[in-house]
């Protein structure tokens, strides 16, 4: 072993590492308080990108970047001995890093660490957040099945709704005239080179940036931020009670990042990575894109919200967040730290929360998307095989009206359920609804026959809560 | 560090000083020089965008589509890459109006580009996404879609149907 510390001593004297690196890595930090295990959020994350970073380098030795081959490259990833698990791992990291930097986000804006002197931090923070997402957007997409394939013409559509240079944008996505040869590869390059590039800059950055400013300390309603003060506060903080970081505050860091590993890799060998969906072929009609969990809220805003509004927000909805996100910092730069004195920060976090999984549950479901696969009704369903009850729910599958009606528990729940339709409409009502459509349903006056028309209502005032009963015989006559 | 005097502190004549700063801004023009010869190509690679012709695509012959019915028909790229594959092919649905008139929609919806499904005993097409509805002549029947379906030119060439390829609309 004399040997190991006589070339190390040698490597020391000839780099002066442990001389640069020693007091950075024991420099003090406030002594542990409570919130400490709060702190391990920011360094989990990191974990989470090196374990893109390790687990992206063998996918890439597998994955070939060419839109007519990267499907099938896939497939063989898959198939290899160890190649699902990379795959189940770097799937798992990618939703470990999400909701790690989610957290951590909320933890930083809670605790208010944001306030002098550590603007840039949180600035260079949000940039990360922002590169984490478009990480995310790019990876599924790299997957390249129907669904990564239909996510580019959607992405170059949504931009399309940016003012002035949208349809530039929205063609600069699809490399071209139209999504083909000259496509992925820019979704590769910007996936494997670009994005990790700058995330790695702005890590460095971003871990400077902590060694500069000091870890902040745990937020007390008595010791607002002034910025007149506050760095001389601190420095005389560390030099009463200040603790060497390595390795008094990074135990911590390193229990909690053995543990998202260990859940990353139990989950990638338990679960697996997701499946491929069909190969991305345009011709296969029957495609039905959804995007993944950590942009299903987004997508069940955009598809909730009014027709009018929809441009307006595809754009200035994250104009707005991403501006406001940037503007914090500057604006509520100093004052009070404690969440307990900046309640609505509590209220904007759980309204955040709320919002991700409630509209995030709604996404899943999707009810504004009709049911095409919807089978037509089943005769213990209809009640009956022939007739114009029969016809007329034959002709309800056909015409489309059970993708978007519900009856006894069949069909989409785009538009109102109709089980008992018998019982809340008259027929004319429902003629009429039926010839004039609404704002989610087509007119059908030129679509339908007066004989479909007609089996069509007899079905319909057929759904009643129960059986009308005959009327009794009037007695004593 | 007492003995590093920095030239300011040691007092420097002004022609010193021109001279330091000429070689300050000097250094920063070659560094930009540099970094432009490089970027600037590398960039201008990115923002090149694939223009390709417009051609007619055969999608088949004359008597293969009935008059009346509207099927989903694919025609390649004017000029696909070797390793486009599948993603070389553009879909559409292709309506035989009478004996020698055809109408093609394109099947990207004009909400925000899912494949739109022609419902053939409805009449309509549907898209799966947001269930947006456009009528057999591709205007908008209901839902969030904001424009018409997208049309093909089509031409009978020689007993051939053709299809005029296009660049995918943006909305």
């Amino acid at each position: 072993m004399q040997i190991f510390k006589r070339i190390w001593l040698w490597f020391d004297d000839s780099t002066g590492l442990s001389a640069a690196l020693g007091p950075v890595m024991s420099h003090p930090v406030p002594r542990a308080r409570k919130t400490a295990w709060f702190y391990v959020l920011g360094s989990a994350t990191l974990i989470a990108f090196l374990i893109q970073v390790a687990t992206g380098i063998a996918l890439a030795s597998g994955y070939v970047p060419s839109s007519g081959q990267a499907y099938s490259s896939l497939v063989f990833i898959s198939g290899a001995p160890i190649g699902r698990i990379i795959r189940g791992i770097h799937y798992f990291g990618a939703n470990a890093m999400i909701i790690l930097i989610g957290l951590h986000t909320i933890r930083v804006y809670l605790m208010a660490s944001y306030k002098y002197p550590r603007q840039v931090n949180w600035l260079s923070g949000v940039f990360l957040l922002l590169l984490t997402l478009l990480m995310a957007f790019t990876g599924q997409l790299l997957r390249w099945d129907q669904t990564g394939y239909w996510s580019v013409l959607i992405a170059a559509q949504q931009s399309g709704r940016v003012p002035i240079i949208g349809n530039w944008v929205g063609h600069f996505i699809l490399a071209g005239d139209s999504v083909g040869g000259a496509t992925l590869g820019r979704f590769y390059a910007a996936h494997v080179f670009f994005f990790p590039g700058l995330i790695f800059l702005l890590v460095g950055f971003h871990l400077y940036l902590v060694v500069r400013n000091g870890i902040s300390e745990a937020p007390s309603i008595d010791r607002p931020v002034e910025p007149e003060t506050y760095r001389t506060w601190y420095h005389a903080l560390l030099a009463r009670e200040g603790e060497a970081f390595w390795p008094y505050a990074l135990w911590r860091d390193a229990v909690f990042g053995l543990l998202v590993i260990l859940t990353v890799v139990g989950l990638a060998i338990a679960i697996g990575p997701p499946g491929l969906g069909k190969p991305p072929d345009p011709t296969i009609v029957q495609a039905t894109p959804r995007p993944e969990w950590y942009f299903l809220w987004y997508y069940a805003i955009l598809s909730l919200i009014p027709k009018w509004s929809e441009s307006l927000v595809m754009f200035w909805g994250p104009v707005i967040f991403g501006g406001a996100l940037v503007l914090l910092p500057l604006v509520a730069r100093k004052g009070q730290r404690s969440p307990w004195r900046r309640p609505w920060s509590i209220a904007i976090v759980a309204i955040v929360l709320f919002m991700i999984a409630y509209y995030g549950a709604v996404g899943k479901v999707a009810p504004w998307s009709p049911r095409m696969d919807a089978p037509p009704l089943p005769a213990s369903v209809v009640g009956t095989t022939t007739g114009p009850i029969a016809q007329g729910a034959k002709v309800f599958h056909d015409k489309g009206c059970e993708y978007c009606h519900l009856v006894s528990g069949y069909g989409g729940i785009r538009g109102p359920d109709l089980t008992y339709a018998g019982d809340t409409m008259t027929p004319a009502e429902i003629t009429t609804r039926i010839y004039s459509g609404a704002t989610n349903m087509p007119s059908y006056r030129g679509n339908m026959t007066p004989e479909e028309l007609s089996s069509l209502l007899a079905f319909l005032e057929s759904r009643h809560r129960q059986p009308i009963q005959p009327p009794a015989p009037a007695a004593n006559q | 560090m007492s003995e590093d005097v920095s030239p300011e502190v040691a007092g420097q004549s002004s022609r010193e000083m021109d001279r330091r700063k000429f070689l300050v801004r000097l250094t920063v023009a070659l560094g930009s020089v540099g970094a432009v010869v490089v970027v600037a190509p590398s960039v201008a690679f990115l923002l090149g965008l694939r223009k390709t012709p417009q051609t007619w695509r055969t999608v088949g012959k004359l008597e293969d589509f009935t008059v009346g019915s509207t099927v989903n028909v694919s025609f390649e790229d004017p000029s696909p890459l070797p390793w486009a594959g599948v993603t070389s092919q553009s879909a559409a649905w292709l309506r035989r109006v009478n004996d020698q008139e055809f109408i093609a929609f394109s099947m990207i919806c004009t909400h925000l580009g899912c494949p739109v499904r022609w419902l053939a005993d409805a009449d309509l097409f549907m898209c799966p996404c947001h269930g947006g509805v456009f009528y057999a002549d591709g205007q908008v029947a209901s839902g969030p879609p904001p424009k018409p379906l997208n049309r093909y030119p089509v031409r009978i060439h020689n007993n051939n149907v053709q299809i005029l390829t296009l660049p995918v609309t943006i909305s």
